[in-house]
């Protein structure tokens, strides 16, 4: 009954969960102290940032404007029939600000600057580019992983703050000039609900928490991956899915954490 | 073998999981020689590298550098020791997203804070000695395998190590690269100094430089000497090893679980060498 | 790259989260306080505000003229007392009344405004007497229940 194999193999994995969190947990502690590392190097930070960051603004942008413009579609048809078209600047603002924002924004983090990351350090294990490191007395930790973590951490809160505002200016130019709702209710409307403790910085907190999330999944995955091809490849998508998965199960738990 | 040993080998025994690597080896290398270190592949000589640099522990015995037991160092004293080590890597290991004269400064840089003239001067000195200098402002991925195998080589060397380890140095190139390779490891050994540890499959090109050899096999040392006295080994491994035989002690056939010879029927002689 | 293009766009980068974040806090969030800054001060006392806020609109003719700055109780009248602010060029006579209404059927309640015909004005501070509180839906309904009940006899 061979096709049953896959039963012991999935509780050979379940058992080896337990271990494997426990070693990616000390892997971000050493990884985020590294900071304080003789070889860390706030040049390597920046380039990261750069990296993660300031490349990924096209896309953020891109995606919030549609995510706006959307938003602000179905927000208007499904009001309208209330006659309450005036709270549609409300609900495109609440609903970027604390949800659509840090998720949006994380996933696609991850699918673009995740990837990328899982990729790089992958290769760099296969390449022996790390052991090489070692030899020559640099933590591969303070060096590789740790400015890529702080890079991150900075990086998906800005970019989510960038999202939310783009995202409310799409919301905006559907509702208003296409969709004829008023735009001085639009605007006071929004001002009077959404507060900045309680909608914009949680929002902001979800991102950060989001970003480390993200960026200590994708390391890890590099760090750790088989230094084969398919290793590299393996690694780069269970970067993506897993930070995916993570990403909506950790909103669902800030959420209910911040917002009840 | 009069001189003082810089590394010394007692009795050490690695295992991966529960695939015994290395059962109780002995060596030593003495100052300023080259030794090489030969077996097949697989055998070990890789793992012994990274012992002697103490990226890897044993499960028992005790590995000496200059005296002082790797095991009982403490991270400092690790630190301070590899700034006086150098390692060639079987494929080069060059930082792929950094130039060849950023790779060989990448020690420098990360070691000291030198004035950039006298970087530049240093890093320019080490890709000199290796016929590298007009290549430094190429990236790994416009270098030919030798000329990498180069650049690695001037970044192991950069810090004027003690100890310098060479992981398969003649693998996969061509024949100039070769020579030129050995070349180099001779005039670099004398020049700085220095010990070198050489791990290769290259009997000849090895012999051709190394003072000393050992040739590694299931776990243990089978055969030390000068170069002539491994030649004129009597262990029938080494000189099956030694002189490229493809049947002996090391047998030809990987051992099967089937008879192949029932499965293939009359028309072969089990054993047969094809 | 070289060096000090990254410095730049790196930097650029952060400079353009902190300004999202500010036009976001100051023009979506309401951390700017309150629009009408150089307004005057009027109160009105109600026997129920609904579902008035601070920050509803003063509306007069449909024209939103201020806003709802605070509301109160005033424990020993038992009346609700909202605190507005009104815009300075709109000056309302003493017999001004006030009243709470929705906007749309199930909207946002606000406070409009329906001027008086006496000649002087209310000053800063001042508060409007006549007031009609908002409209209580459940009390209208039993209302109409109980009228219709009685009407059929």
């Amino acid at each position: 009954m061979a096709f049953l194999d896959f039963i012991p193999n999935i509780g050979r994995s379940a058992l080896q969960t337990v271990p494997s969190l426990g070693a990616s947990a000390r892997f971000l502690g050493a990884s985020l102290v590294a900071v304080f590392n003789r070889h860390f190097s706030f040049q390597q930070l920046l380039r990261q940032i750069y990296g993660v960051g300031v490349r990924s603004l096209i896309l953020m942008i891109v995606a919030a404007f549609f995510t706006g413009m959307v938003l602000g579609f179905q927000g208007y048809y499904a009001l309208v029939r209330f006659g309450a078209t005036s709270a549609l600047g409300t609900l495109v603002a609440l609903s970027l600000l604390r949800e659509l924002g840090p998720v949006l924004t994380a996933l696609l983090f991850a699918g673009r600057a995740g990837s990328a990351l899982t990729a790089e350090i992958s290769s760099m294990k296969a390449t022996e580019q790390l052991s090489a490191m070692e030899m020559m007395a640099v933590n591969p930790l303070a060096w590789v992983v740790a400015p890529r973590l702080w890079a991150g951490i900075v990086a998906v809160p800005i970019l989510c703050v960038i999202f939310d505002l783009v995202g409310i200016l799409g919301g905006y130019l559907i509702a208003v000039p296409v969709l004829g709702v008023d735009g001085g209710t639009f605007w006071a409307q929004m001002q009077s609900n959404v507060t900045f403790s309680g909608d914009i910085l949680t929002g902001l907190f979800k991102a950060l928490c989001f970003g480390l999330v993200v960026t200590w999944i994708a390391t890890w995955k590099g760090y750790t991956a088989r230094p084969t091809a398919e290793g590299v490849g393996n690694a780069t998508t269970l970067s993506v899915v897993t930070a995916s998965l993570t990403i909506l199960g950790l909103d669902f738990i800030l959420t209910a954490l911040l917002f009840t | 073998m009069a001189a003082e040993a810089l590394v010394e080998l007692e009795n050490v025994h690695f295992a991966r999981g529960p695939h015994a690597v290395l059962t109780g080896v002995n060596l030593r290398i003495p100052r300023g020689a080259i030794v090489s270190l030969m077996g097949a592949s697989g055998g070990g000589k890789t793992t012994m590298l990274n012992l002697m640099a103490g990226t890897l522990s044993p499960q028992s015995g005790h590995i000496r550098i200059a005296g002082q037991d790797l095991q009982k160092m403490r991270a400092e004293e690790m630190y301070r020791l590899r700034r006086q080590m150098g390692m060639l890597f079987q494929h080069s290991a060059l930082f792929t997203d950094l130039s060849a004269f950023e790779n060989v400064a990448f020690p420098l840089r990360r070691h000291f804070r030198l004035p950039e003239s006298l970087l530049r001067k240093l890093v320019l000195m080490k890709l000199e000695a290796v016929g590298l200098r007009g290549a430094a402002d190429l990236f790994p991925a416009e270098l030919s395998g030798g000329m990498g195998r180069r650049i690695a080589l001037a970044r192991a060397v950069v810090m004027d190590p003690m100890l310098i380890f060479y992981d398969e140095p003649f693998t996969g190139l061509d024949p100039i690269s070769v020579g030129i390779i050995a070349t180099l490891i001779r005039r670099l050994n004398a020049a700085l100094g220095a010990t070198s540890v050489l791990v290769s499959h290259d009997v000849q090109e090895t012999f051709s430089i190394a003072d000393y050899g050992y040739i590694l096999a299931g776990g243990k040392i089978i055969a030390e000497g000068t170069p002539e006295a491994l030649r004129n080994s009597d262990s029938a491994l080494a000189q099956q090893f030694l002189e490229g035989q493809p049947d002996g002690p090391v047998p030809f056939h990987y051992p099967t679980q089937e008879d192949y010879a029932a499965a293939l029927g009359d028309t072969r002689a089990a054993g047969e060498v094809i | 790259m070289e060096r000090r293009a990254i410095d730049w766009w790196v930097g650029i980068f952060v400079l353009l989260g902190i300004a999202a974040l500010v036009v976001l806090a100051l023009r979506v969030g309401n951390l700017s306080g309150f629009a009408y800054n150089d307004g005057y001060i009027l109160h009105a006392n109600f026997t129920d505000v609904g579902s008035l806020k601070t920050r509803s609109p003063v509306k007069l003719g449909g024209v939103t003229i201020g806003e709802v700055t605070h509301i109160g109780m005033n424990p020993k009248t038992f009346m609700a007392n909202v605190t507005m602010r009104i815009e300075p060029k709109v000056k309302l006579p003493v017999d001004t009344g006030a009243s709470i209404y929705t906007q749309g059927l199930l909207g946002e309640q606000y406070v409009a405004i329906q001027p008086g015909g006496m000649p002087q004005d209310l000053k800063s501070g001042g508060t409007i007497t006549m007031t009609q509180s908002a409209v209580n839906i459940d009390q209208m309904i039993g209302q109409m229940v109980f009228s219709k009940a009685s009407g059929s006899k």
